[in-house]
């Protein structure tokens, strides 16, 4: 029988869930690194007992700590981020030039063949890769030659949050970054080109088609069709058919197209998921009301996914990093709320359940089926 | 010997309990101490200064013998009880208000 582990990264500590594959009952292990922000922590496709977690506080900055047990027993490893060569600068919140200034690790993604192979997605907003197990690192610095200059930090900070690997091209990657946008490599990270076109930010540039500077909160693919992606921007839901050379909006029918994680189902690629929020000032669920939304056209036609979830006085927020899906036949989906909830669904978001209710603020999930 | 406290937090990367004993060669200086320390913990590196400049993260604190040595010069020599072993150099969380 397949065992379930989901990975849990909160404002104070990790938290490693398990079940078998019915998915009821879960064991909640934890808090690891109490006390700590835990940005993200997730397991490798090639090894289920190597983790890696990205730990961070404003006192004593930045630790990446790794696991070869599963989650049970952890290891601090390299976390020195040093920019390639002289860093430059970006742009600043007065509009002059600001040097770049790391801050913490946003995203760990590791490799789709080898465990000890994973690329870290950092703020101020770069890339940096390691290929010995998380013990050193070096930048991918091309990135930051897409006019970076010209990149700007959000209320959020100016962060590399979103990393895609695509399974058919090893020297292919996507990553996305807040208030920056989309970024695509053919060359295993030599060299980036913006992916940004089509994308329609009017109320928060002053070109609303400039070629970066668009707020991307997330981006998904499924791993059989590569060149479709599906973005969760600040506002408006988008989708892209040839690899991110153009996108055109899919947001039809949703209460609002405001929000932050996308997810695609492990088993059709045309069904994506998303939590709608009402608005920038409003990071809350429209109406009070927890609802993922479902479409299974791709875009457009949504419905509200509502079974289990709290339909009135709800105030949480659901973060980029927080929705996932797991790959066993009936699709479980799975998200972690800022009130500390982790819910549930093992019928492809029919009905929801909560696992665990008083977590901290969830930043981020991430599931693996285990052997 | 140099004995140093660290706060909770350090103390659990670093996996230690109490104080922290370290023997330190030549002038004894805030410096040589933390070189001393991440040799010894080298988990602790980039977490009480930065890896490049060496300065002190901006929410540590420097307190021996009663006084606060944070912004006191990295190279100058520690008090005679800090060199003695009679008094602990403490690292500390700055304290986050709210």
């Amino acid at each position: 029988m397949s065992k379930i582990r989901i990975a849990v990264g909160t404002r104070k500590g990790a938290f490693i869930l398990t079940s078998d594959e019915k998915r009821e009952h879960w064991d909640i292990d934890g808090p690891h690194f109490a006390g700590w922000e835990i940005y993200h922590v997730t397991g490798t496709p090639t090894d289920p007992n190597r983790l890696y977690a990205s730990q961070s506080n404003g006192w004593f900055g930045q630790v990446i700590q790794r696991s070869n047990d599963g989650g049970k027993t952890w290891d601090p490893v390299g976390n020195q981020f040093t920019y390639d060569g002289v860093p430059g600068t970006h742009q600043w919140y007065d509009g002059s030039q600001h040097p770049w200034e790391f801050k913490r690790v946003w995203h760990l993604e590791p490799s789709l063949t080898d465990p000890d192979l994973l690329y870290a997605g950092v703020e101020d907003a770069a890339l940096f890769r390691s290929s010995d197990g998380g013990s050193t690192w070096q930048e991918l610095s091309g990135l930051r030659n897409v006019k970076g200059n010209l990149w700007q930090p959000g209320a959020g900070g100016m962060c590399l949050h979103t990393i895609l690997l695509s399974p058919d091209n090893p020297d292919r990657m996507f990553v996305a970054i807040s208030a920056a946008g989309a970024f695509r490599t053919d060359d295993g990270g030599e060299t980036w080109q913006p992916v940004n076109q089509g994308l329609k930010s009017d109320g928060e540039l002053p070109d609303a088609d400039a070629e970066v500077g668009h707020c991307v909160h997330s981006i998904a693919m499924h791993p059989s069709r590569p060149n479709v992606l599906f973005m969760q921007k600040h506002w408006d839901v988008m989708r892209s058919d040839n690899a991110g050379e153009s996108w055109y909006e899919v947001s039809g029918s949703l209460p609002s197209d405001f929000g932050f994680p996308i997810a695609v189902h492990a088993h059709e690629p045309n069904t994506i998921y998303v939590v709608p929020i009402k608005s920038d000032s409003e990071h809350f669920p429209p109406e009070g009301k927890l609802r993922v939304y479902r479409s299974r056209t791709g875009g457009n036609e949504w419905e509200a996914l509502t079974n289990g979830l709290p339909q009135r006085d709800c105030y949480v927020n659901v973060l980029r990093n927080a929705l996932a899906v797991d790959s066993l036949d009936s699709c479980g989906i799975y998200f972690g709320t800022t009130g500390g909830q982790v819910y549930r669904s093992v019928d492809s978001g029919d009905s929801w359940m909560p696992i665990v209710r008083d977590l901290p603020p969830v930043l981020s999930l991430e599931v693996q089926v285990l052997p | 010997m140099i004995r140093v406290i660290l706060p909770a937090h350090l103390r659990t990367l670093a996996r230690v309990n109490g104080d922290v004993a370290l023997e330190v060669g030549g002038l004894i200086t805030q410096c040589a101490v933390l070189d001393s320390l991440e040799t010894a913990y080298p988990m602790l590196r980039g977490t009480i200064r930065d890896f490049t400049t060496k300065e002190r993260r901006p929410f540590i604190r420097f307190f021996a013998c009663g006084q606060d040595l944070s912004d006191a010069p990295f190279d100058n020599v520690l008090p005679d009880a800090v060199l003695t072993g009679s008094q602990p150099f403490r690292i500390v969380g700055a304290m986050s208000g709210g």
